[in-house]
Parts: structure tokens; sequence; C-alpha cells
């Protein structure tokens, strides 16, 4: 029977929520959470021996230690297969598992997949070292995710032939192979011509790579004249959360007049933010928006300006697509209101 | 978000807590935090030095917004 080593994050393991994010790496024998789910999919063919179990944001904040940690845990098991997730969109466990399928992989020789959504920096980072699953962007689709990453998984285990990532659902790796085709290049590149100028749907045979990078802009000369704004992706919010900018999935963005506010207190200001512990942004939101320092050097006259709003979303689970457009939209405004330079914060 | 404000022309620093996530989004100036609950923070520290700490990261972002860059830079702790 193949053996296999699972590795989730503290809530899918039922620890707790963001209170528990800095779970230290932990293993326990057998089956745990999710893993549930996989025995039944994996029926007799495949055993969960052990299952790995570290807090999120333990796990980023100490990516190489972390790894090396886990690592160890997982070699003493001599696994045939291991297995992380599915992660979903959630960006840290995200990154956890595809980090960890990594170094397994590479380090061990021990197969790995894992399960993410398409829009998890996860899967942008790791998608070409490692099979990552496609799945739905909540943990409401464990039911469909489940099952595909099993089969996929035992594939890899047995040596078997891994098909292409449109037949078993794993996220493109930039993999090219050659294949014979019934019908000539010509003859399928004037068929999909045609199709295009009849406006029907057609596949292309090579989808171009979406490099999106923007090249940097120059670099500020005289910062004693600039005039700076602050946005973040944290979700600082005065106190009660006024515009009601949502916890995960933000619809929203606020924007926020700190005209004479020198110091976020407990009891002006808060977080939204539904994806890390809130007590220490509660306590002090100038843990995230660093408005204090930033007064304290325009006092100084070491900036010129802190622009008069603030910009702040939740960037918890929030779509690239949403994400481009409020800053989109906060940009032209920072622009019309004369701001120069941008500090932009990330939990 | 980063980099929308980069297209738009406006230079923009990243500070954040997990700098592969930064370096896939895209961000060109990009400044290592402290954690993720308190990227500019430290609740261990006592008031003082915890401000000191969080005005050496902002120093930091603003010495990156005076450098010249080409590519994605990550400026280092």
């Amino acid at each position: 029977m193949i053996k296999i080593v699972h590795y989730i994050n503290q809530f899918f393991a039922g620890i707790g929520g963001e209170e528990k994010a800095d779970f230290k790496p932990e293993v326990r024998e057998g089956i745990v959470g999710p893993g549930l789910a996989l025995k039944t999919a994996f029926g007799n063919e495949a055993e969960i021996v052990a299952t790995i179990i570290c807090g999120d944001s333990y796990f980023n904040e100490n990516l190489e230690a972390a790894a090396k940690e886990i690592l160890e845990m997982v070699k003493k098991y001599s696994p045939d297969l291991f297995i992380a997730g599915p992660a979903f969109n959630a960006g840290r466990y995200g990154v956890a598992c595809g980090t960890i399928c990594k170094e397994v992989q590479d380090k061990l020789g021990i197969p790995a997949v894992t399960g993410m959504y398409i829009e998890n920096p996860g899967a942008d980072i790791f998608k070409k070292d490692v099979y990552i699953l496609s799945t739905a962007n909540a943990a409401t689709g464990m039911r469909q995710a489940v099952p595909a990453m099993a089969k996929l998984a035992l594939k890899l285990a047995n040596k078997e032939a891994i098909g292409t990532p449109y037949e078993e659902g794993y996220i493109q790796r930039g993999i090219r192979k050659n294949i014979f085709r019934e019908e000539r290049g010509s003859k399928r590149a004037v068929n999909m011509l045609v199709a295009k100028l009849k406006n029907e749907s057609f596949e292309t045979e090579y989808p171009m790579p979406d490099f999106d990078r923007v090249t940097p802009n120059k670099a500020i000369l005289d910062i004693k004249k600039t005039k700076i704004a602050l946005v973040t992706s944290g979700g600082i919010v005065p106190k009660h959360n006024p515009d009601r900018v949502e916890s995960s999935s933000a619809s929203k963005y606020g924007k926020y007049d700190i005209s004479g506010v020198m110091d976020l207190t407990e009891e002006t200001y808060e977080t939204a933010h539904g994806g890390y512990d809130p007590v220490y942004a509660n306590l002090d939101a100038d843990r995230v928006l660093p408005v204090d320092v930033l007064r304290d050097m325009e006092k100084e006259g070491l900036i010129g300006e802190l622009h008069r709003y603030f910009y702040a979303t939740v960037g918890n689970g929030t779509s690239v697509a949403n994400s481009k457009k409020y800053a989109a939209e906060i940009a032209q405004e920072l622009i019309k209101d004369g701001v120069q330079a941008v500090i932009l914060t990330s939990t | 978000m980063v980099k929308e404000i980069e297209r738009a022309g406006l230079p923009v620093v990243h500070i954040c807590t997990i700098v592969p996530i930064s370096l896939t989004v895209g961000a060109n100036r990009i400044v290592p935090a402290v954690a993720i609950p308190y990227p500019l923070g430290n609740p261990t520290l006592s008031k003082e030095d915890e401000k000191k700490l969080r005005r050496g990261i902002v120093e930091k972002a603003l010495k990156a917004l005076q450098t010249e860059v080409t590519g994605q830079t990550v400026f280092e702790k």
C-alpha cells in the first residue's frame, strides 16, 4: 500500500483560526481534517500514515526554518507520496503548500501534489515546479478537489503517465510536449482563423504567456519636497469600519481623511481584515499603516507632505480583477491630488 | 495593487512580510516587513523601541523610493 504524509494548516486541523496562525509544526499519526476525505478517495490503494500541521503565519514568517523542520518530519515516515492542502484561495496556506511540496520533491525525491485556486499567489510561484490541482476559491470546493487530487497523486506514486493539465485538472506548468495530430499545422491554423472570423469558439494551441510586468518608475529626486500617500491592503479603517469594508473578498476600498491625525490609536482605528490575527493592529494600527512615523518625518522636514487621505482595502481572498480596479482608481485620484510617491503596506 | 499604481506612473514601494508573494505579483521596490499581523511593529518591544523599529522600516522605504531600479529589487533588512 502507498504510504502518504499529508500537510495541512492550523485551521483545517481544527486547532484555531488567525489567533493560532503562529502554531509551530507538529506531526500527528494518521488522519486529521481533510485527510478523511482523501482517505475515502484513496480507498485501499493508499494510506495517510501521518499528518503534519503548521500555522500559516509561522510558516510564511519562517520560510526556510519551517520547511527544514517539516522536511525532517516527512523523512521519518519515508512515504511514497506527499500531499499538501488543498489551500483554495488562502494565500499563506498556498505558499506553504507549494514550498513544502517543492522541498519534498527536490530534497527527498518523493512525488508531491497540492491543490489551489488559480489566483492563489502560491499557484503562480510554484506551478512550474509542482503539480497543483486547480480548485475552487473556497473550502466549499473540497468535495470536487479531493477526488481529483487523489487521482493525480496515485498516478504520480504509481509512476503512470500524467496527462495534460486539461485532462488531469492541474494548473499549467509551462511544459511543452511534442505530439502527433491528425491534421497538419497549416490546416489547423486556417480552421482556427475561419472559426475566429465566424465568431465561433476555438482553442489556441499556443497561448501567449502572460508576462504582466510593469517598468519601475523613476526614483524620487527630492524626497523633502515629495507628497507621499499611504495605501494598504491590510484593512486599516476608522473605528467601527464606517464603509463596512468586508473582512474577505472585499467589494470596495475606503478613502479616509487623516488631516490632523498624528497617531492611529486603539480608540480611533482598527483593522477590517479577516485574514490575520487582528489583535495587534486593533491595539495600534500604526503597526500596519505608519501614520505616526510619517507625521514625525513630515514635522522634521524629511518628507514634503503626507497626503491628506489614505486608501485601504482588505487583501484577503480579494480577486485580482477587483484589486486592479481599486488600485487603478486610487492611482488616478492620487495623481489628480498631486501625490508623487506611494507607500503600500501589506500584511 | 502595487503594480496598478506603478502602471499609472507613481513610484511605489511595497512594505510586506511575504516577499515571495510581492515578487510574484510584480512589485518593483520591495521592503521586507516584520510579521504578518504587525508588518511595521513588534508588540514585544516597548512603545519607544517599537516606534524606532517602524521608523527604520519607513526610512528604508523612502530610501527605496529614492533609488533608481531597473527591475524587481528587494531592499534587504
